[in-house]
This record gives structure tokens, sequence and C-alpha cells, in this order.
């Protein structure tokens, strides 16, 4: 595979990992480390940049990139305002741009994502926008600037695993910008089967976060993506075997 | 811009994985569910020939899962032959002593007349690269002219800005071709003099015409210029490009075979149907949506063959001289067209063959 990199940033670790719904801020550390992970993400609606915070105590700025996400915007506006407040408290101009008006399914709304996301690529953010897996969006996307796409695999927190495959399958086959396959992930072989599909990356959070055991569960997750990596660099053997016809179509050629 | 991804191309590198591959590589390959553009050099190779069939069925899978039955149908309409370039292997080749000849509007309009009521809507308006002959105001005045009456004009003229092209698209041009001819800068250099010497400028000319919003963008490489299969390779290369990053517009790419032409020009391979077919079915398995085109620079056996195989364009009962089709003029033609058949034969062999002949394609609605 390609390396990863993503608005100029090298990744070694193709596992992104969300920070919400740990137990402890303690599990969530060691998670984080057994993960390998070198992205990781935090709800601006659950954490504060501006006080001393458990989570963001938990997380070492030095090892992990830190991408804020909008999660709970319901609109456009709302993920702008979140987003601008981020970067002036923190410094942080990675956003994942995620709005989700529907407050069930967190299903991502595709008008209001790409009004935002062209703002705050327009204001010099690294804008990675979560979306249902629609090849044209994610085109829309891309034409506008965001650094990678983040479509998902079923819906969030439902560990159905990758339910949209023939979306995903187009979506990579076409974007130019890295696709990191976000949501729905629930085991490892979901994580594993996503990069096998040709996604550049997954980001998983509560199959790690809410497993009985985190760290075991994160370190489960590193070895899945990785194995996934490994097996598509050694050049897997197809499903499918043809049989040679004999020469109806090319006759005319002899 | 493409440029710098053809830059990144090691082409010993490519032309050593061309030459290089097996028949296990060849086979390997065919057994995946889908190939992808890395997979072309294989496809290319040498080895794949005996893969050929092989290949086709697959090819006409692809092309009728996507295309279905329909081959649409096109001519071109030569305006001038009147060229600022000495193209070795070319025709119009401004060192050619031969009758040169650029038609006036109500010429022009008189061909257009003849192919339309051929049943064409879809044209190719052609000049040797002259832009005082033919200046962009003389294309756009000709456009307003048949955009009531063509579904599809695009244009095979010289490289532009893309502000000509805007200005072409405000009155009516849908789409430009352009072809790179060969991919190796080093063969490119001593074939081409004049303004077409610039490769890169030549290179980034789909880009500046997309920028303008038109929406069909032809490319192709003249195989027998250099080695053809690296070329292709490159030439899919490009297009995988364009279709990424202009993906509102349709790519079509041509291989045309050197044709005997004034000036006498020997290519450096002669490419044989053979190979011709495994480049069209290895463009195809690669590039399931590429528009791929035939002209009538080949023969009606070939042709016939292809037709349904993989082939989504065809041309058909060209002229390729200034006012052939009205005026009748022995000017200077850009080179000899093998397949002779009109319009209607050439849509009767299609409808023979349970394939649809399809004359208009767009509709100048979507334009506004």
């Amino acid at each position: 595979m390609k390396d990863l990199v993503i608005a100029g940033r090298k990744f070694a670790s193709r596992l992104f990992v969300g920070t919400g719904k740990y137990p402890s801020p303690d599990i969530l550390r060691s998670s984080l480390k057994a993960s390998g992970t070198e992205l990781v993400t935090v709800a601006l609606r659950r954490v504060s940049l501006t006080e001393p915070d458990p989570t963001m105590a938990a997380i070492d700025f030095d090892t992990y990139l830190v991408m804020p996400n909008t999660s709970g915007a319901r609109d456009a506006d709302e993920a702008l305002r979140l987003a601008r407040l981020a970067r002036a408290a923190s410094g942080l101009d990675w956003i994942k741009l995620e709005v989700t008006p529907d407050p069930v399914y967190l299903l991502p709304d595709p008008a209001e994502t790409l009004k935002a996301a062209e703002v705050l690529v327009k204001e010099g953010f690294t804008v990675l926008p979560y979306i249902h897996a629609d090849p044209t969006l994610a085109r829309r996307l891309e034409d506008i600037g965001c650094a990678a796409i983040m479509p998902l695999g079923s819906p969030i927190g439902s560990a159905r695993g990758i339910k949209t495959e023939e979306f995903l399958r187009i979506i990579i086959e076409q974007a130019c910008v890295p696709v990191v396959v976000d949501a729905g992930l629930g085991l490892p072989s979901h994580a594993a089967q996503a990069i096998e599909l040709g996604a550049d990356a997954v980001l998983v959070n509560t199959a790690i976060a809410v497993a009985a055991d985190p760290v075991l569960m994160a370190e489960a997750f590193r070895l899945a993506v990785e194995a996934a990596v490994k097996g598509m660099a050694a050049g897997p053997i197809e499903q499918q075997a043809r049989a040679a016809a004999s020469s109806p179509l090319t006759g005319f050629l002899e | 811009m493409f440029e710098t991804i053809l830059d990144t191309v090691e082409q010993d590198r490519l032309h050593a994985r061309i030459y290089g591959a097996c028949a296990a590589d060849v086979a390997h390959v065919l057994r995946k569910a889908h190939c992808t553009p890395d997979d072309f050099p294989t496809l290319i190779s040498p080895a794949a020939a005996e893969f050929l069939e092989t290949m086709a069925a697959r090819s006409r899978q692809l092309t009728t899962l996507r295309f279905g039955k329909a081959v649409r149908l096109y001519a071109p309409l030569y305006i001038s032959n009147e060229c600022v370039n000495a193209c070795a292997y070319c025709g119009f080749n401004m060192r050619n002593d031969t009758p040169r000849t650029t038609l006036s509007l109500e010429q022009v309009l008189a061909e257009a007349d003849v192919l339309h009521r051929q049943g064409f809507r879809h044209l190719l308006l052609v000049s040797g690269e002259h832009r005082g002959f033919v200046p962009v105001a003389f294309i756009s005045g000709i456009a307003r002219q048949l955009r009531e009456t063509f579904a599809g004009l695009s244009i095979e003229v010289y490289p532009m800005e893309t502000a000509d092209y805007d200005v072409l698209a405000a009155s009516g041009i849908t789409g430009i071709a352009v072809y790179q001819e060969t991919y190796d800068r080093a063969r490119y250099a001593a074939l081409h003099n004049g303004p077409k010497a610039d490769f890169s400028y030549r290179l980034a000319t789909p880009e500046r015409a997309a920028r303008a919003g038109l929406r069909e963008l032809g490319i192709g490489a003249l195989l027998g210029l250099s080695d053809h299969r690296t070329d292709l390779a490159l030439l899919a290369l490009h297009a995988g490009y364009l279709m990424k990053t202009f993906w509102q517009a349709r790519i079509s790419i041509s291989f045309p075979r050197i044709r005997q032409a004034a000036g006498n020009f020997v290519p450096s391979e002669t490419v044989t149907d053979r190979q011709l077919a495994q480049a069209v079915f290895a463009l195809r398995l690669v590039l399931p949506d590429a528009e791929l085109v035939l002209s009538t620079r080949e023969s009606q056996q070939f042709r016939d063959g292809m037709a349904g195989l993989g082939i989504t364009r065809m041309s058909a009962g060209s002229r390729t001289n200034p006012g052939g089709y009205s005026i009748a003029e022995k000017a200077l033609e850009q080179f000899a067209v093998d397949d002779c058949r009109n319009a209607a034969e050439v849509a009767a062999m299609l409808d023979r063959k349970g394939l649809e002949p399809v004359w208009k394609d767009f509709d100048r609605c979507f334009l506004a």
C-alpha cells in the first residue's frame, strides 16, 4: 500500500481512535497506547479545551495528533462555531466534521456537511468530513479541498460492520485523497475488511471503548489492521477463477 | 497536473514490467474480479497476447455492462489543412508541398449540412494547427451556427488557453480532442517542429479545456511513433488521471495507427491488428468507463470485428480533406482512410451485430 499521508503528514498506523465512552481516563490512556494509533479524535462537546479536563489529560499530545470533532452539531452553523472555538482555544486546526441532525442514528447531513466544509477549508482548517458512503458527495468534498474523506461502514456505534461495501468500493476507486472508513466497525475483522477493500485507514471508537476489556480490544484492532496491510502487500490470490474459451470473439483477427 | 505524475514514472521500469511479464502474471490479473490501472502493464504485455480471447470476453462483458449495446457515430469535418507545424508523420506537415485550403463559413456549413442529412448529430471539427487561418473567433462562429442542429461539437485544432476554451464553450463547443501522439519525450522532440514541439503545453491541454467546463475530453497516442505498449500504458495513466480529476467530464481515448500520408514517414514499428485488439481489451479492463474510439483509418474487417468488444465510438464515411463531403476538391488529406463505407452502411453493420448506432447522445438543454 502506498504511504498514508494526510495534508502532508505521514501516518505509520492506519488505525485512528476515538476517545469517548471509555470507563476511565486511565483505561483510555492504556487503550490508545495498545492501539498503536497516531491520530485520536475528541468530541468538542464532551471535553473542555479551556479548563483541566480528564480526557484531554489522558492524551499525550506529543504522541498523538489530536483532531477535534464537531459531533452533536445539527447544522453547518453549529459545526462552524464548534470548530472555530476549538481552534481559538487550542490551536488545533485539524477538524473531523460531523453534522448529525438525527439524534437516533446520528447519520450525517450531506447538504450541511458540504456547506460547512467549504467554509472551514477557506478558513484554513484541515477538514476530514464524516459522510454517508456517497461517492458523489465524496467527490464534491474532495473538489473543495477536504484532506480526506470519512465514509461510514454502517450507522455509528452500531457495530454492524461494513454494510456499505459497494459504495465504499466506488469511493475508494475514485478518490484522490485518503479514504478513512469511519463508524460501524464492531470487530477487528471489520477493520481488516475495510483495509482489504482499499481504504487507507479506519477510525474506531465504540468497539474499543465499550468492550469488556478495552485495552485488549485496542490491541486486537491494531493487529487486525496490521494483518490486513501486510496481507494486501503480500499480493492476495483472487477468489474467482475463469475458464479460457476458444476463439469465437477474436477469430476475425486470424 | 498530469505532468507531475508522468514525471514520477520511471519509463525504463515500466518498459521492464511490460516486457518482463509472464503468462502466470497475466493469468493472475485475469482471475481478479476487478482489474486496476496498475494491471495495465501486464495486460498490454507480449505475454498477454496468448490470452486475447479471454480478454475479449471480459472486455465485451464490461462494455455491455457500462455502455449497453450502444455505439456512438460521429464524423470529422475538416475545416483547414493549413499548419504551422512540421510533424514528421503527418500529411499536413507545413513542409509538404501540396495544395492548402481553408473553408469559408459557408463551405463549413455546407459540409455540415451533408453530414446532418446522413444522420450525424456529433461532429468533430478538425484543422491543422494554424491560428491565423483558423482563429478562435472563426471556430466560435461555426459553433454558433451549428449548435442548433448538432448535439455535440468537438474540436481537434490547436492547444489553447482556458480563456479561449471559455469563449468556445459559450459558443456551443462541447468538447476537444488533443492527442499527445507519444509520451516518450525524446521521441516527441525528435518528431515535432513548431509550436507543437512544446510537450508540456500540449500535455496540459485537456486540463485547460476541462477548466472551461468542456464536457468531452479526447486524448490519444499515435501508435508507431515509439514503443506502442509503453505509450499505451502512459495513455491509460493519463486517461485515469483525467477521469479522476475532472470527474464530470467524459474521457475518450483514441489509438490511431500511423497510416500512409504525404511525406512517406516510416513508423518505428507496425502495430498489428492483434496488438491493437489487445490494446482495446486492456484499456477496457482497467478503465471500464472510458470511451474507446475507432476511426475509419482502420479496416472494415477490423472495425466490424471490434464493434461490441470494447469500442464505443466510431466515425463513418469520413473525408480527411477540407471540403471532402460537398466540394470534393482534391485538397491534401491528413491520412488515407481504409474503411470507405458510408454512414448508413456502418450503421447497418452495427445493426446486424445487435448493436445500436447512436446518432445523438447529448442535448443542448443541458447547457441552459
